[in-house]
């Protein structure tokens, strides 16, 4: 199985459990490098897949829960090398599929051609680029399809019809819905044409689709089941983090049951 | 991406850049998140239908002529050539309305808002002109307008903060980040992709995703066509050299693209050059930076070796800014135009020198061309130069009383 088949495979098996897979998101090295490993492990027993926030000083598609995790994260020295070089070292390696999502630029900074290998040695299996729409994103697609990696691509409310099928045509991994127009972190209510909205977004998408932004609450989650194959659980944990708690017993909460 | 220079300007002397991929050789382009891309796409479209169409072209001179007072002087300043050496000629955007150059694209851009059915304005600071030029128009044109502007700005040009409250902007701190430019530009997308359908993000300088490079040098570029006619009327040639300062840009774009077709005008762009080389203590980012994306292009950029965005630092907070537009990034590339810098001692120097010899009162950002000016006069005795002076000093006032003045008590 190619790396990136290893995302829908995981987002597919919650789906058999008859439940959104969650995907959940954690800043490397927030609240303390030291951490990660055993934060990591820890969200993987609970999660259906994981996103690794690589820190930028300049997060400007995230709102403050996650500008605040990212510059914590920073003033600890995180780095996208430290945290490629983390998830190599980790033994035994973790099974639940690991997304990268970073902003551009560090990834520029450290090589596209590097960064696919490195990616690929870290058991990583594809990439979020906010930053990097559809259109400027061939160069590290390139990079990222020779080895098998994934390049998610997101689709938001506003997407034009003729642009979300080129989209969708281009997608791997999975499909990014963004619920809302907005930075991350804000709470979304679920209206009507959300999941009118994502109803498209499932027509034309080739690979699942899980709706990302504001998702913090079982009764969102309630009312996205039947109109996503996952979602993407990102401020919700980080703020969980902040308060000292455990993301993994929150997200078991999130799910209703303990012990998934 | 190599670039051969003798194509790349026939290409950009042929119009031909920005391409249609937004690009100006491998500089530019649309790094935004995918929300603002639709919104993005439809302001290009705007900019196709209306920029250069006949109705748009005689609203936009008309009130450049009549509220903003253009065409602005060029100023021949004879003491200081006589003290420096070489004929020093001064483009005076400090007397254009508000005080500064950001008028002329503030509201080309606010009329062009109107056209495209916005219903509030979106923009960021750093000095606070460009913020007092943004209320300025959206009071004029009856637009509601929000200016992001960083804390440690809001402090440093604590007289803009006034002005543009009572032209009735609402002002908002930002204390995120750098605190500064940057972090402004930062917090105005994000207020932008919350609502990409209603709100017009009337972005400052020459950088950020295209069309806005494009869009803010064509509507500074009258600064430039005028200096040109004018320095033609007065001295029946074209000058040896034009100057001008650079933060992100756009008063140095606007300056120069009359000129870069002029094989014989040597242009020279100046960036902040604070407390010297080192990381962190200048803005110089022609000078000492390397290629990446912030805010939406590729362009050069202040980074350290793992991408992350360097903090600047420059006595000037209109410069203080760690990119620079992708125009300019293509332009240092193939060696038309020559970027230097000028560090903060120079630039205060230089205000004093001006407030001297021919009583101005730049702003600390103009000071900079001035001291590049300086320099350059001295190394070439006789010579014509034409300086961007991109805006007055009024607003500098805290900082020159911690400065200069301090120094003279």
């Amino acid at each position: 199985m190619n790396a990136h088949e290893r995302i829908g495979a995981a987002i597919g098996a919650a789906n058999e459990r008859g439940e959104p897979a969650l995907v959940a998101y954690l800043t490397a090295g927030f609240p303390q490098r030291e951490r990660f490993q055993a934060d990591l492990r820890r969200l993987a027993a609970a999660a259906d897949v994981i996103e690794i926030g690589v820190p930028f000083t300049d997060p400007m598609a995230d709102g403050v829960t996650i500008q605040r995790s990212s510059r914590i994260a920073l003033e600890q020295g995180v780095s996208l090398r430290w945290i490629l070089e983390e998830l190599e070292a980790m033994d035994p390696p973790l099974e639940t599929p690991l997304v990268l999502m970073s902003y551009l630029n560090p990834l520029l900074a450290f090589g596209l051609e590097p960064l696919a290998r490195a990616a690929e040695s870290a058991a990583v299996a594809g990439l979020i680029v906010p930053d990097l729409p559809f259109d400027e994103g061939d160069a590290l697609h390139e990079a990222l399809a020779g080895r098998g990696l994934a390049l998610v691509q997101m689709v938001t409310p506003v997407t034009p019809e003729e642009r979300l099928e080129r989209i969708c045509a281009r997608s791997q991994g999975f499909l990014y819905a963004v619920t809302a127009t907005g930075t991350t972190g804000r709470t979304v209510s679920v209206p009507a044409e959300v999941t009118g909205y994502l109803d498209r977004v499932r027509r034309h998408a080739r690979v699942p689709v899980c709706a990302g932004f504001g998702i913090r609450g079982r009764e969102q989650l309630e009312r996205l089941r039947g109109h996503v194959d996952g979602v993407i659980i990102g401020s919700a944990l980080v703020e969980v983090l902040e308060r000292g708690g455990d993301p993994a017993e929150w997200l078991r909460t999130l799910r209703g049951r303990a012990g998934v | 991406m190599s670039v051969n220079p003798t194509d790349a300007l026939a290409d950009l002397v042929a119009g031909r850049f920005p391409d249609a991929h937004g690009r100006f050789g491998p500089f530019g382009g649309r790094y935004v998140p995918e929300t603002l891309i639709p919104t993005l796409e439809r302001l290009s479209a705007g900019v196709r239908e209306h920029l250069h169409a006949p109705s748009f072209q005689q609203e936009f001179a008309g009130e450049l002529a009549s509220w903003v007072g253009r065409p602005t002087a060029l100023t021949f300043a004879a003491r200081l050539s006589a003290e420096w050496g070489a004929e020093i000629w001064l483009k005076r955007e400090d007397l254009a309305h508000t005080g500064a150059h950001k008028i002329n694209n503030a509201l080309g851009q606010a009329l062009l808002a109107r056209r495209l059915g916005a219903r509030r304005i979106v923009a960021e600071t750093g000095a606070g002109q460009h913020g007092v030029a943004s209320a300025a128009a959206c009071a004029r044109l009856g637009l509601p307008c929000t200016v992001y502007m960083g804390s440690i700005d809001m402090e440093r040009q604590a007289p803009n903060v006034g002005r543009m409250r009572l032209l009735g902007a609402t002002v908002v701190p930002v204390t995120s980040g750098d605190r500064t430019l940057r972090a402004a530009i930062d917090e105005a997308l994000r207020d932008w992709v919350s609502d990409p359908l209603g709100t017009y993000y009337l972005l400052g300088s020459a950088v950020g995703p295209h069309p806005y490079p494009y869009l803010v040098r064509e509507l500074q570029a009258v600064i430039g066509r005028e200096a040109r006619s004018q320095f033609q009327q007065a001295a029946g040639r074209l000058p040896d050299a034009v100057m001008a300062c650079v933060g992100g840009g756009s008063n140095a774009i606007g300056m120069f693209h009359a000129f870069v077709p002029d094989p014989d005008v040597e242009i020279i762009g100046v960036e902040a050059g604070g407390r010297g080389s080192a990381l962190g203590g200048n803005a110089a980012t022609l000078s000492f930076g390397r290629p990446g994306v912030l805010h939406g292009s590729y362009s050069m950029l202040l980074q350290n070796e793992d991408g992350q965005i360097q903090e600047t630092h420059s006595v000037s907070a209109g410069l203080d800014y760690p990119g620079v537009g992708p125009e300019h990034a293509l332009l240092a590339r193939i060696g038309r135009v020559r970027y230097e810098s000028a560090g903060d001692e120079e630039a205060l120097e230089s205000v004093r020198a001006l407030c001297q010899y021919e009583g101005i009162l730049p702003a600390l950002e103009s000071a900079h061309a001035l001291a590049g000016a300086k320099r350059w006069a001295r190394s070439h005795p006789g010579g014509t130069l034409v300086v961007c002076l991109s805006g007055r000093g009024d607003k500098d006032m805290p900082t020159l009383q911690q400065t200069l003045l301090a120094q003279t008590v």
